[in-house]
């Protein structure tokens, strides 16, 4: 069981946050850093243990969000049908995607390419289609009833953002103790290799894929219930994208933990920015940007590697005296 | 209701994109030359040509200097700046893994579009040129002085980095890393210094275009994107590496995109080139003219 406690403690503690703060701004933080760390949890299945670096998770953070808004909006769908739908409608993109691009065999700087132009084409698509709402994009109407997926109180979707949050990193977990992960881990490391000693390699990077874009299609289907509103700029646009990525690679690329923590420390940087210099355009994406550049310099398995590394470097030290000592 | 089109027309359209594929081809052959040597898509490319375009029109503004001019300013200028990016920047962050690379690239490409958002707002600032909107006749057509001017000054880039290429040192190096790089090491080449140079010389190149470009373009945080797209599918079209397939490649898209446009509004013209990119990408990564992907 190791490994679920600390998720357990984890999700324990961040639930324990809505008793303390009632702020709603704090609480509104928080979701959105959750929210985040969701969509990067999604990417860290497909990048951080397969490898397979997408720069356009946001074609199923914008499927999942649009999906759940027009199924609402268009066609009278209960919202927690269409937040499953969102969700399934999210993987089956990842699974055309993925299918097309591993098939086609492309791997690193062509799979980069490819995914992010998917992103676009989708963006573009829905800026202009008319069941989107083209350039005004989707609202769902107001509707604050438990059974139309909207509440009253922050605080309920704080802990059902949370609740997802904890779901994916159970799901990561499990993914790192079964043969799945390791094949997955084994592609990552080489492909060719992992080919020779039977992996499926395809098979492996398809299924990496579709669980991914799952739960990052689950986050875009958050996003649309709690604001209420979607369009192509905030769907599929490259912001989500560049913060699915962003947040695991921070935190720790292939560690449960990597995209939560990297969420919580680079929504924290640009929300603090915000606050010194006011809300200027472009300012936070900026800090993003300056953070990936840096985190990759000197931090390259994110902070749960530097944490890890700082604690083996303290222990050797304390040990070395003690052990100087007893042979002395 | 049957068009007619005289050819003549369709000649116009033609050259017309024939000159805007060569400013596309400078872009891509940029782009081209990184990965040839560097075997890493520069994601920072677009937000270098948008950073370039802000630089053009800077120099005509506070300096008041005229874009052609600029570029033989802003090249040598732009080169110690890519030079400088891939050796203290690129190059250290990446720890020797490509992966990285494509992700540091990509952090500059975000940090540099929105600095420019930052400081400039996004507005879009254009250039106010006597010649900008002349045009000399031909015989059977008008064809735009300043893009005339583009078209030939490509052709002149693509000669001066040919020459570089095959009758300098610095070209002899970049060549043997890019083709076998642990043996260029070995014969004691500073792998670090030709990446850099590399990265140099294509970011120059991007400085040249925008130059090129300013006179009948804009200047905003985002500009240099929407050539950066046409330039990856150029460079997956031509194969990636390729100098002459950017060069074909670029003529090629810049027509197609003009008969495109000709025979159907530009309105699909985005997603149309998209659509290419990935067909291509899916159906023959290697490209027209590539080796190998």
């Amino acid at each position: 069981m190791k490994g679920f406690a600390a998720i357990a403690v984890a999700v324990a503690a961040l639930a324990c946050v809505p008793l303390f703060v009632h702020s709603n701004v704090v609480l509104n933080f928080m979701v959105v850093a959750l929210m985040i760390a969701l969509a990067g949890q999604g990417w860290n299945i497909l990048g951080g243990y397969g490898g397979q670096y997408s720069f356009g998770h946001a074609a199923f953070f914008g499927t999942g969000a649009y999906m759940t808004a027009t199924l609402q909006v268009r066609y009278g769908v209960n919202a927690w049908l269409a937040f499953a739908a969102g969700i399934a409608a999210g993987a089956l993109v990842g699974a055309v995607i993925g299918g097309l691009a591993f098939r086609a065999g492309l791997r690193s700087s062509y799979f980069a390419l490819v995914t992010l132009a998917f992103a676009e084409v989708l963006r573009i698509l829905a800026g202009v289609a008319p069941i989107t709402g083209a350039g005004v994009g989707i609202l769902i109407k107001l509707d604050l009833r438990p059974q139309s997926f909207q509440f009253q109180s922050r605080a309920v979707f704080y802990f059902v953002i949370l609740a997802l949050v904890a779901l994916s990193l159970v799901i990561t977990r499990l993914l790192e103790r079964s043969r799945f992960g390791a094949w997955l881990i084994a592609v990552r490391e080489n492909e060719d290799a992992a080919m020779a000693l039977g992996v499926d390699a395809f098979a492996v990077k398809l299924g990496a894929m579709v669980v991914s874009a799952a739960i990052t299609a689950a986050a875009g289907c958050f996003y649309a219930q709690y604001f209420l509103f979607v369009d192509a700029g905030i769907g599929y646009g490259p912001w989500i994208s560049i913060e699915a990525l962003l947040t695991p690679i921070i935190g720790g690329a292939g560690t449960v933990f990597g995209a939560l923590l990297g969420a919580l420390v680079v929504k924290s940087l640009g929300e603090g920015a915000k606050l010194l210099t006011g809300d200027a355009p472009g300012l936070d994406l900026m800090i993003y940007g300056a953070v990936l550049v840096l985190g990759i310099r000197f931090a390259p398995r994110g902070l749960v590697g530097a944490v890890t590394d700082a604690y083996n470097y303290f222990r050797s030290a304390m040990q070395k005296p003690a052990a100087e000592a007893a042979h002395g | 209701m049957t068009r007619v089109f005289s050819p003549l027309i369709l000649i116009t359209a033609v050259l017309n994109g024939l000159m805007t594929g060569a400013v596309y081809a400078l872009v891509a052959l940029g782009l081209t030359l990184i990965y040839g040597v560097l075997h890493i898509i520069n994601f920072a490319h677009g937000a270098l040509l948008s950073a370039a375009l802000f630089a053009a029109f800077l120099a005509w503004q506070k300096l008041g200097l005229d874009p052609y001019l600029a570029a033989f300013l802003l090249a040598p200028v732009f080169f110690a700046l890519g030079y400088g990016l891939q050796r203290f920047i690129i190059g250290p962050a990446s720890h020797g893994d490509d992966r990285n690379m494509l992700l540091v690239t990509l952090g500059l490409a975000v940090l540099i579009e929105n600095a420019l958002l930052y400081e400039f707002h996004a507005d879009t600032r254009t250039v106010d040129l006597a010649y900008g909107f002349k045009s000399i006749d031909v015989g059977f057509t008008f064809l735009a002085v300043s893009r005339l001017i583009s078209f030939i000054a490509v052709f002149a880039v693509a000669l001066v980095l040919w020459l570089i290429m095959s009758r300098t040192d610095i070209g002899k190096a970049i060549r043997a890393v890019a083709s076998e790089k642990l043996g260029a090491e070995l014969a004691g080449i500073d792998v670090a210094h030709i990446y850099a140079m590399t990265f140099g010389l294509g970011t120059a190149c991007v400085a040249i275009a925008a130059c090129l470009l300013i006179p009948n373009y804009y200047a905003s945080p985002s500009a240099g994107n929407a050539f950066v797209l046409i330039a990856f599918t150029i460079v997956v079209l031509g194969g990636m590496g390729s100098v002459p397939g950017a060069l074909i490649g670029g003529l090629i898209v810049g027509v197609v995109e003009s008969l495109g446009g000709f025979f159907f509004g530009e309105s699909l013209g985005q997603v149309g080139i998209f659509l290419i990119f990935i067909a291509v990408l899916l159906v023959r990564p290697r490209g027209l003219f590539g080796a190998g992907a």
